[in-house]
Order: C-alpha cells, then structure tokens, then sequence
C-alpha cells in the first residue's frame, strides 16, 4: 500500500498549456533575446508529444491565452504532490491570472486544492524544489518567505526548506531531480551554493549530478510503469557536454527535448508541464 | 526523611549506648563526613549480608527523626569494622574513643568495610550502579542531618540504628538501583553474580519493611493511554524509581527512549532527571507526571518489542491529535486506518458502523470527511495485525517532518521569533514553518547557554578557518537551560556510543554539569537485542470499545519483519551520511548572519579570497612541517592534507591517554570523519566535561610574512591542562546559570584520541597533542586542591576508566552525577554492564597506552612580533562548583580549586617550572591520563597577524600521581613547542575528591 513519500516520479498525468502567440514579444526574460515563435511552438508540440505519446500520460492540454504571455509556463501556477495542488500567486504581475485556467483543470483532475489568498504572499512554482522526501523553495524575486510558508501549510507531511536564491531567477534554474535521491546541479557559483545550503539543511544524503551548464541541470525525471526511470533532458545540440553527462545515466530511459527558444524567455524543461500522479495514492 | 516514630522504635537496643556514642564521635566525625558518608554506605550493605542488619534496617527505615546523628554516624562507622558492627552498639564507648584519635583508622576501617560491601553492591548494580551509589551518598547525608536533630531529641539511638537507619534511608534507593540493575542485568549482557543478588535481596526486603515507616508520596503518573498509575514513592526518591515503577507497570524493557515528564511552575514540560530526587525537581508542583516518549526512534522498526512500538503508537497519536505533529489530510486518514486496525482488528461492516470511531481522534481537527477516508482506508487492512499495522503506522509517522523534533521558542540574533527544533540527527532552526538552517550534530563543537540565551559553537566549514558561535535568545533563564539539556540528552542518546563520563571538570566550565546519563541508543538497541521473552501479552487500551482481542493478541509476532524492515539506520550510520555531507556544507562563518540570511554570506566570498586563504593554508603546513620534531612528517603530512582517515589514525596513535576531548578541540570537519571508517562516527563523541583545566595561552604577534596582508595568522594557543581527580560534584544545580556541553567528535571518547581533521582548507594547523602526564617534575604551578590524604583519588571519568579499573582506588567518577553506569565501586568491582556498555573505551584506552606520543606541532606562519596578554578568567566557577557540590550533597567531597596566572605572573611559574620534565611522555596508562587539546585561532588586526594557541590539558589519575609535575610538564612542552610563543596565561582547575571512598 503506498505511504507517505513513495512512488516519487510516477506520474498518470500531465497538465500543459499551449504557446501565447504574445510569448515572442511579451513574455518576461532576464535576457533581451529574440524568440521564434514558431520554432518555440514546435518545440513546444514536441514535447506535449513526448509525454503524451512516448510516456502515455494523459495531458490536459490548456489553451493559450493571449493576455498571458508566458502563459505555456504552467509549472509557475501551481505545486502537485500527492492529493495536494497548491495554486501559487505568481511573483511576476502579469502572471498571476495564470493560476485561473490552472485551478480549474487541477479541480477538474480532483485534487484537493489549496489557494494563495494571502496577498502578501508570492511563490513561482519554478522555485520549488520536491525532492520526493522534502521541499526546497527558493527565495528569489518572484518567491517570498511568506510564500514558502504557505506552501509548508499545504503539505504538512514534509520538510520545507528555504534556499536563498541569487543571480538566477528560480531554484530550478540550475537544478532539477534526476532520479530518486538525485539532484541535477548546475556548475556555476550560484548553483553550487544553493547545493551546499541544501544539503546542509537536509537530513538526508542525496547524490548529486553536475552538469557543465546550469540551464542543462533542469530537467524531467519520471518513473513510470513499464519505463522505470524516464528523464527528459537538453539535447546535444544545445549542451553538449551537458548531454553527455546525461548519457551517463545507464539505467534511465533518456529523452532529449529541444528546448531551443523556450530558455530565451526562461523556460526550461520542467516549467512546462505540472506533472500528476492521479492512481490511487493510497 | 524518615519518621521519628520509626526510629523510635529502632532505637531499641542502642539507646542506651547512643548517646555516649553519639557525643564521641560527633566531634571527630566532623573533620571526615565523606569518611561518614562511606561507613554509612558500608553499613547498610552489610546489614543486608547479616540477617540481623537486615532485621535492624526496616527499623531504621522510619528514622526521620534521627536527625541528630549525622556525626555520630560518621563516628561509629569508622570505628566500627563492618563485621563489628553489632558489636559496636553494644561496646560503643570503645569504638568512640578510639575512634577520636585516628580518624584515620577509623577510616581505613571503613573503606575496608565499603570494599567488601561494595562490591555485591556494585555487582547486582550493574549499569545502574553508579546512579545508585550517587543516591546511596545523598541520602546518607541525609541521615546524618536527621542522625544530628535525633541529639537533641530525649532518645538516644546507637550507632547501630543510626546505621540501620542509614541503610534503611539507602536501601530504598538501593532498591530502585537494584531494580534497575536487575533489568539492566538482564537485558543487558551483564553476568550477575551470586553474591549481588543476595545482598540485593536482602537490601530489598529491608527497604519494603523501611518504606512503610518512611515518608510516601503518592505520585500519580499519566500513561500514554491516557490511563492513570499511581504508585507511592519515599519522598526523597529519585526520578527512575519512579520511572521503573512505571515500566514495570508496562511491562516495558526498552525503556531508555522513554521518560516522566512534569509540568514546572511556568507550565512548561520539564523531563525528570532520574537520578535526581523527585521533590527537587518538581519543586512545589503536583507529584503528577506523564510517561511519555523522549527519544523518538528514527526507525522503529529496530525495536526489538512490538510492546514498544504500541507505545510509540500511543505517543504518536497523542502528537497527531494535539497537533505537535503536523500532517496533511491524507497521512491523517492512512494513520487513522492504521490505528482502527490496530485497536479493532478487520473492518467489520456489521458492527463498525460509522459512528465507530467516534471514540478516536485523529486529527486535531477532526471531520467528517477525514473519518470516512480513515474508515475507507481502514477496510483496505484487512487481515493485518495489531503489531503489524503498528508498524505500519510508524513507518509513515517516522517519515514526517516534525517527527521527533522537540521545538522551542527562542529569537534570534535578529530579534526575529524563531523555533529551535532538537531531534536526532541535530538542532534544526525554523522560521515559522519553514526550515531555515540546520546544525547536525557532527557540526557542532559546544552547546552552552547563558541565562537566557542558548549558544551553539559550529564548527568551521572547509573553506573557513574560524569556528563560530551562533546564539539564540529563550524566553528566559529556564527555557534555556531546557533546550540545552535536550540538546545534551539527544546529543549523547544518537550521537554517542556511550554517555560522556560526568567527571571530568573542564576549564572555564560554569555551571551545570549536567550530562545525560542514561543509555544511549547504541547501548539500548544492543541491550534490547539480548532481550530473550515471549511476546508480552499487553492490552490495548485506547479504544475503550475494545473488548474483544484483536487478533489473538497475545502471541502477535511481528519480529521478524521488524528485524527485515530495519535496515541500517539511524546512530552512527546515519551520522556518517550527514558527515559525509558537511564537506558540502556552508562554512560556519555566514551563521554568524542573520538565520534567514544564513550562508549567504560566505557564499560571496571571491575565489581570490578563497585562493589566498588557500595560500596561506599551505604557507603554514610548510612551516608546520619544517618545525616538526616528528619522525614521522609524512604522517603529519598526511595530516595536514586532509586525508581524514590517516589523520585519525594517527592521532589515534599519537594521543595516548587523551580523555575526552576538550571542547576547544579542532575537529576539522565532520565530512573527514565521515570518510574515515564508519566505526569512528559509530564511536562515542566526546563532550567536554569539567574538569579541572589548566590553560595555558600563547599569543604571538607576528607580522604577516605573506605579502598579501591577508595572509597573515594569528595563532593563539591556549594550552589548557585539566586535571581530573576523582568525582566531580554531583549532579548540576539549578541554578546556575550557564553551562556548556561539548560536543565532540564520537571517536575521540573511545580511542581517546581527538580526532582532529585537519584543515585542509583551512590554514590553522591544527595539532594536537598529548601531554604527557608523567611528568616527573612537581611543579608547584598547579594548584593541587588536595588535601594529600591517601584517600583522595582522583580519577579520569572518561577513557582512562580502564585504567582506572586497575587501581584499587578507582571510583567511578560518574557515580556522583550519576552519568556513569559505573558502580563507584572499587575498579575490579566495575559491573560487567559498565564494561560492557563501554568496551570500546576499555580497548581506546589500552591502545593508548601502547601508542606513543607524538609530539605537538604548532605551525607557526609568522613569528612572533607582540606580546599579548591574555584575559583572565574568573574564578567564580571554582566558587560555584563547590557550591554546587554542597547543594548536590555528592557522595564524596570534592575540592576544587582554579588558579589563574596571568602573563605576568606567568614568567616565575608558568614558563620557568615546566622545563624539567621532558620525559613526561610516559604515560602510564593506569595511574595517570592526559589529554591535551590544542586550539589555535588567528586573528588579523590591522597588519599584525595574532596567533592564538590555546592547549588543554586533562589530567587524570590517583593521587599517587604528582599533579604539579604533570602540569609543569605539560607547560614545559607547550612552551618549547612554540618557542616563539609567550603564555600568557594559566589557568590551573583542579579538582580532588576529599572523600575516602576507596584504597
């Protein structure tokens, strides 16, 4: 029978929104670069494709809307562990309605929802780490204390750990899991100093996975029946050395996802889904 | 107290002779009580061998009244042998007025007599014995108290009574000992002898009859069951009488991760400290306790009872309900289900229906919703046993994040409203509900607290070179000292292998010296593996609806699972893993910042600071290197690099007889530990205890040899000798205000040796070394405090305890705090439980012997430009220690004396004396051990760099050892180790037991 903490990475189902025709030109970037936006749709397609048909989750796939240029970001809008979906309160403004079509879907999936009213209270989903036995949330820009706190009220059963996050704009920038125990880490200061504040605020040991490029830390570990370990990760293409240390990983079933344009505006592998383990928990 | 009437009507025979008796003796007994102490103590084991003082001691059980007797006691228990001691009643006038004269026959007398009772004694203690005898002493002051005010009543009782009285007044406590010994015994490994259980017995009926005629208190003990037990206890009793009434009551063998908790004045839950008196304790709140556990297991599946997990069941779901332990909805509803299936076996559609489980409380807030998700749930456990769904319902609960996190409500630096959370695997600080740092244990070198405020010294991470303090700010005075002694409990229970030994006085330390004296849960899950009953039968009572035996109950049999699912866990392995993990840690210097700022700050520091600071690390293992005496450079060398596990190694060789280590210590980081062999984690940490210190500092000024100004170190040295005499003072008072607890890296304790890991990063070189204790030379610096009776032993409590053991003398210096499982017997009496609880200190210290010493190496990066002179420290500790000592009423008197020399005063004693015994390297394991700490800091003031090196030493022994030679030599040593180095300061504690106990 499962309990409290098992079955980290399985996940029944996915929930992604599609490209803002608004993203190119609109969507927040710490980096002034231009953006394809078809290229950015196509990418963005293929991997709905890789989870949806590679993986076989059942995706709920949300459609874009205009107003909301990062819009296809949908990790930001909420945190799903377990029976538990907490809709954050983005930090950025413009995102906050972000959360709207969000909420319906994850109430629509049936889990128990927990809201952000508190106004004081900011949290990006990209700051938020769940290592399967605890949570790290970044304190960054978009995400507060206060936001953090909150997130500790809506999952009681774990850890909830504050991460000062500086010179990037989420905690998983330059980190992500790669496996159960298995923190992908990036090599620059900032990540390797968020790790050290990690592991020493962890009661327990994990293993770490470094990768040469920060933005190649961040991908997406599943377990799935049939597959075992899954991890979508950058392609060769965009980081080489990165991808090589990936290829490592023997016993995962590795999948490379572009993610070419979507990093432009800061979106990485994870932003772009928020995954769900729907079976029956317990 | 005992009652007049009992003492009465034990005056019977001796009345007559008593008061002759009494007015002799009481004037010599005056110069000796620890000598009285003692003859009481004999005698009531004796009266327990002859039939006749066993019939004596119910009598005396009642003597309250004998009030007057204190020094009659002391009298006529010297004079009287113990084989005489019937006769003495009847020829009292004899024994008196031999007895005014030599005192010192009289006591040889006595500690004949002691030696002889003391060993069954000791023996049917086994790991309780030095509690016990702790007890056995206080109360036997006690009766002298009473002994006296008898004088002044119109009924004279004998000697005789008076001791019967005595070893009735101890013979409770005896019981209680006992009665823990007796269990100890059995679970525990240790091989009872024949002769313990007579005397046991016999102490046992005497204490039956004695109680009644005693003071008895009711004490009404809340079980986790929400039932109540009430049991009567002689108002003077200690804390685990009580708490093994009420194991027995449960029928409870792993004992040691629960305890009896009280609620104090201010309604805040104080634990009660077993080997203290209950009504010292509680003070004038109700005699109303609660069972409850203090030490919750990281992995209840290595318990070996289901009978214990049921109660860490019961635990558990108290915490749940009340909300102390938070946890979402769902872990609500599954450990919900698990406890339904526990108390009422399969889900039965007939008879549950909904309102079933009315009767239990889940959550703090309990819905609708949540018991219809319990109740689904519960359906899904078919066929599961009550043991089993216990497990499972610790396998979930054990996975929470507050599980076993005991929290406090302090401030920060900041001002800012904090949690300090206590738990296992460390100290976790939390803002609100968010975790915001976390000091495992391996990273903490010192918890101390001054008046409100709570410190902890963190040990430098491996970029830093500094350790750092952290503080925190409690309500008030109490709260603090609260969260340290839980600190010091959990420290020793997960961290240790075995309890520090109390003895030991360390420099500088003021205040409690309280120190957790149970076992520790290496000690109890090896105690708890010899556990060899059926399956207890118990019932669970919870659910008042539960008539019916779940699932034949009685015969559950989850062992085996219990065993599987355990896989290695928690103690030291667990510490390893969190080792292993301080190499990544975030140097100690950003603790110093604001806590939810924490580390950030390091986290700036360029790489050219890191890579000077690297520079200057290599600057100073060079010079350290090419200042070393040794032989042996590549091992330092080694050291020095940082290969953690050759660095033990050597140390271990190096460091003979170190005891504990001292709390200044340099213990580079706990990654390296972690990386040497897991037995090292797995051993015992090493705390601080007091003892007596002698601090001698060095302080350099030198200028900065490395252009980059940076580069210049100071390094101070404070060299700090502690000499460790026999027992400490007994237990903490509660009013102190201060005290500190050092953490230390577990190997150290055992092998004896401080483990110091060297800094790679960091460019202290950290060198320990050993004093040698032989010193040959007497030389007058320190200040010995004894008073040169034979009598007066002074023993290492830790790691030299082997030695000890040797020693006709040896007392267990942890009898008096009552840390030690020890008996205070003599060392060959040492019960085999004590042994056998500490066998790797048995084998540390025989190694140490054998290894040699290596010399000390200080690196010095800089010479020595200025002169700095050093604070002295008060001597106020010495003050209080003997206050302390007076309060306690400790079995054996203790002296303590701490003399400061300053710089100036240095130059006739400090420097000059130390130079003759340089052959003090000897170390003679048996007779005398110490242990030398060195702590160097640097400090960069404008350009002048200020090397700090500051050296403890410990030395431990019997009188027979010459104390000021030792110091002498060990100044010598440390003075010629730096040659360029001026002390500045001495700090010389000393601390000597003035009783007789042994010889």
């Amino acid at each position: 029978m499962a309990g409290l903490m098992s079955g980290f990475g399985s996940f029944t189902h996915a929930v992604v929104r599609a490209v803002s025709q608004s993203l190119a030109k609109e969507a927040l970037r710490t980096d002034s670069l231009e953006v394809d936006l078809l290229k950015a749709q196509e990418e963005h397609d293929e991997y709905v494709s890789v989870l949806k048909h590679r993986l076989g989750l059942e995706v709920v796939e949300l459609p874009a809307d205009e107003a909301l240029p990062d819009c296809v970001f949908v990790e930001d809008a909420a945190v799903v562990c377990g029976d538990t979906a907490l809709i954050t309160r983005p930090g950025a403004e413009s995102r906050r309605k972000e959360t709207e079509a969000m909420k319906a879907a994850l109430t629509e999936l049936g889990l128990n929802i927990v809201e952000m009213t508190d106004e004081s209270a900011t949290l990006d989903g990209g700051d938020v780490l769940f290592t399967g036995r605890e949570f790290f949330v970044g304190l960054s820009k978009r995400t507060n204390q206060r936001g953090a706190e909150i997130l500790a009220d809506a999952f009681k059963d774990y850890t909830v750990s504050t991460v000062p996050i500086q010179d990037r704009l989420h905690l998983k920038s330059f980190c992500s899991m790669a496996g159960p125990d298995l923190i992908a880490i990036g090599s620059s200061e900032a990540a390797q100093k968020a790790l050290k504040i990690m592991q020493q605020m962890s009661d327990h040991k994990y293993d770490k996975l470094t990768l040469p490029d920060d933005l190649a830390a961040n991908c997406v570990y599943m377990n799935l029946p049939g597959k075992g370990d899954v991890l979508l990760h950058c392609t060769p293409e965009e980081f080489p050395e990165s991808a090589k240390v990936f290829e490592m990983l023997k016993d995962h079933m590795l999948i490379p996802v572009s993610n070419h344009e979507k990093v432009k505006v800061d979106g990485a592998l994870t932003c772009c889904s928020v995954l769900i383990n729907k079976k029956k928990n317990i | 107290m005992t009652t007049e009437v009992g003492s009465e009507s034990n005056v019977k025979k001796e009345a007559e002779k008593a008061p002759e008796v009494q007015q002799q003796t009481n004037q010599p007994d005056k110069p000796d009580p620890a000598s009285a102490e003692q003859t009481q103590e004999e005698s009531p084991s004796t009266e327990a061998e002859s039939g006749q003082e066993a019939a004596a001691s119910p009598e005396p059980s009642s003597p309250p009244p004998a009030a007057g007797g204190q020094k009659k006691e002391k009298g006529i228990s010297r004079f009287l042998p113990p084989w005489l001691k019937r006769q003495k009643s009847q020829s009292q006038d004899k024994p008196s007025e031999s007895s005014v004269p030599p005192k010192q026959e009289s006591v040889e007398a006595v500690k004949e007599e002691q030696e002889e009772t003391s060993q069954p004694k000791e023996e049917a203690d086994g790991g309780g014995a030095g509690t016990a005898s702790t007890e056995q002493t206080e109360e036997v002051k006690e009766v002298r108290e009473e002994s006296t005010a008898e004088e002044v009543q119109p009924e004279e009782k004998e000697t005789e009574e008076e001791k019967s009285i005595g070893s009735a007044d101890t013979q409770p406590v005896r019981e209680e000992k006992e009665g823990e010994s007796e269990v100890k015994q059995e679970k525990e490994e240790t091989t009872k002898e024949e002769e313990q259980v007579i005397p046991h017995e016999a102490s046992v009926l005497s204490a039956l009859k004695v109680n009644k005629k005693m003071k008895m208190v009711v004490c009404h003990v809340t079980l986790l069951d929400g039932s109540q037990f009430s049991c009567e206890v002689e108002k003077r009793a200690k804390g685990h009488y009580l708490f093994f009434q009420v194991c027995e009551q449960l029928n409870l063998l792993e004992k040691d991760y629960f305890g009896l908790s009280f609620k104090d004045n201010a309604e805040q839950r104080c634990w009660l400290d077993p080997t203290k008196e209950i009504k010292r304790q509680i003070r004038n709140s109700q005699w109303q306790f609660a069972f409850s556990v203090k030490f919750y297991p990281p992995d209840p599946s290595q318990l070996t009872e289901d009978i214990t997990r049921y109660l860490l069941c019961l635990q558990l779901r108290q915490d749940i309900a009340s909300g102390r332990l938070p946890c979402s909805f769902v872990t609500h509803a599954l450990l919900g289900s698990y406890t339904l299936q526990a108390e009422l076996g399969d889900h039965d559609p007939e008879e549950h229906r909904l309102d079933y489980i009315s009767d239990f409380q889940f959550a703090p807030n309990q819905t609708k919703e949540l018991e219809e998700k319990v109740v689904e749930l519960h359906k899904s456990h078919r066929g599961m046993t009550p043991a089993q769904s216990d497990a499972q319902f610790l396998e979930n609960a054990k996975k929470l994040s507050m599980y076993g996190v005991d929290l406090h409500h302090a401030k920060d630096s900041e001002g800012v409203d904090i949690m300090l959370g206590v738990c296992a695997n460390g100290l976790l600080i939390y803002k609100d509900r968010l975790r915001i740092n976390r000091f495992a244990w391996p990273k903490i070198l010192k918890i101390s607290y001054k008046r409100s405020n709570f410190y902890i010294k963190i040990r430098p991470g491996e970029a830093e070179q500094f350790e750092s303090t952290v503080g925190f700010k409690l309500p008030n005075h109490r709260a603090a000292k609260r969260v340290w002694k839980v600190c010091v409990e959990h420290h020793t229970f997960f961290r240790l292998v075995s309890p520090e030994q109390p003895t030991k006085t360390k420099f500088l330390t003021l205040g409690s010296k309280f120190r957790y004296s149970g076992r520790t849960q290496a000690q109890t899950r090896q105690a708890s593996t010899l556990i060899d009953r059926p399956t207890p039968y118990f019932q669970r009572t919870s659910s008042k609806r539960i008539s019916r035996s779940l699932d034949g109950a009685p015969v559950v049999n989850v062992s085996d699972y219990s065993q599987a699912a355990g896989a290695g866990e928690n103690g030291p392995a667990l510490e390893l893993s969190s080792d292993s993990k301080s190499k990544l840690r975030v140097q100690g210097e950003n603790i110093y910042v604001r806590h939810s700022n924490l580390m950030l700050e390091d986290l700036d520091k360029t790489q050219e600071d890191v890579l000077k600071h690297q520079a200057s690390i290599s600057e100073l293992k060079r010079s350290f290197m090419e200042a070393t005496p040794d032989p042996r450079p590549s091992q330092w060398d080694k050291r020095l690099t940082g290969s953690p596990a050759t660095s033990l190694r050597l140390q271990a060789q190096g460091v003979p007889q170190k005891t504990p280590p001292c709390p200044e210590t340099d213990i580079r980081d706990a990654s390296k530990s972690a990386e040497v062999k897991p037995e090292v984690n797995g051993q015992p940490e090493v705390i601080e205890v007091m003892e007596e210190t002698v601090v001698i500092e060095e302080v350099i000024k030198a200028k900065p040899k490395s252009p980059a100004p940076e580069a210049s170190f100071t390094a101070e040295t404070e060299c700090a000798a502690e000499v460790k005499e026999e027992r400490s003072l007994s237990s903490d008072s509660e009013s102190e205000e201060e005290a500190e607890y050092h953490a230390q890296p577990p190997s150290t304790s055992i092998s004896t040796q401080q483990i110091k890991e060297e800094p790679e990063e960091e460019q202290e070189a950290v060198l320990t070394q050993q004093a040698p204790p032989s010193g040959v030379e007497s030389q007058p610096i320190t200040e010995a405090a004894e008073p040169g009776p034979a009598a007066e032993e002074e023993k290492a409590a830790q790691p030299h305890e082997k030695e000890r053991t040797d020693e006709p003398l040896a007392t267990p210096d942890e009898a008096p705090n009552g840390h030690a499982l020890q008996a205070e017997a003599p060392p060959t009496l040492r019960t085999a439980a004590a042994e056998k609880e500490e066998p790797h200190i048995v084998n540390g210290s025989a190694s140490r012997v054998e290894t040699e010493h290596l010399p000390q190496v200080i690196c010095y990066s800089e010479p020595p430009v200025v002169k700095t002179e050093m604070v002295t420290i008060s001597d106020t500790f010495a003050a209080q220690k003997t206050e302390i000592s007076t309060k306690e009423v400790p079995i054996v008197h203790t002296e303590t004396k701490t003399i400061t020399y300053e710089a100036a005063q240095l130059d006739g004693n400090g420097d000059g004396e130390p130079g003759v015994l340089m052959t003090a390297q000897t170390i003679t394991s048996e007779s005398l051990c110490t242990t030398t700490t060195t702590h160097i800091t640097k400090t960069l003031k404008g350009g002048l760099s200020e090397t700090r090196i500051e050296k403890r030493i410990v030395i431990t022994g019997d009188s027979d050892i010459d104390h000021d030679q030792a110091l002498a030599q060990a100044i010598k040593e440390a003075k010629e180790q730096h040659p360029d180095m001026s002390v500045t300061r001495v700090v010389v504690h000393k601390e000597t037991e003035l009783a007789e106990d042994e010889d």
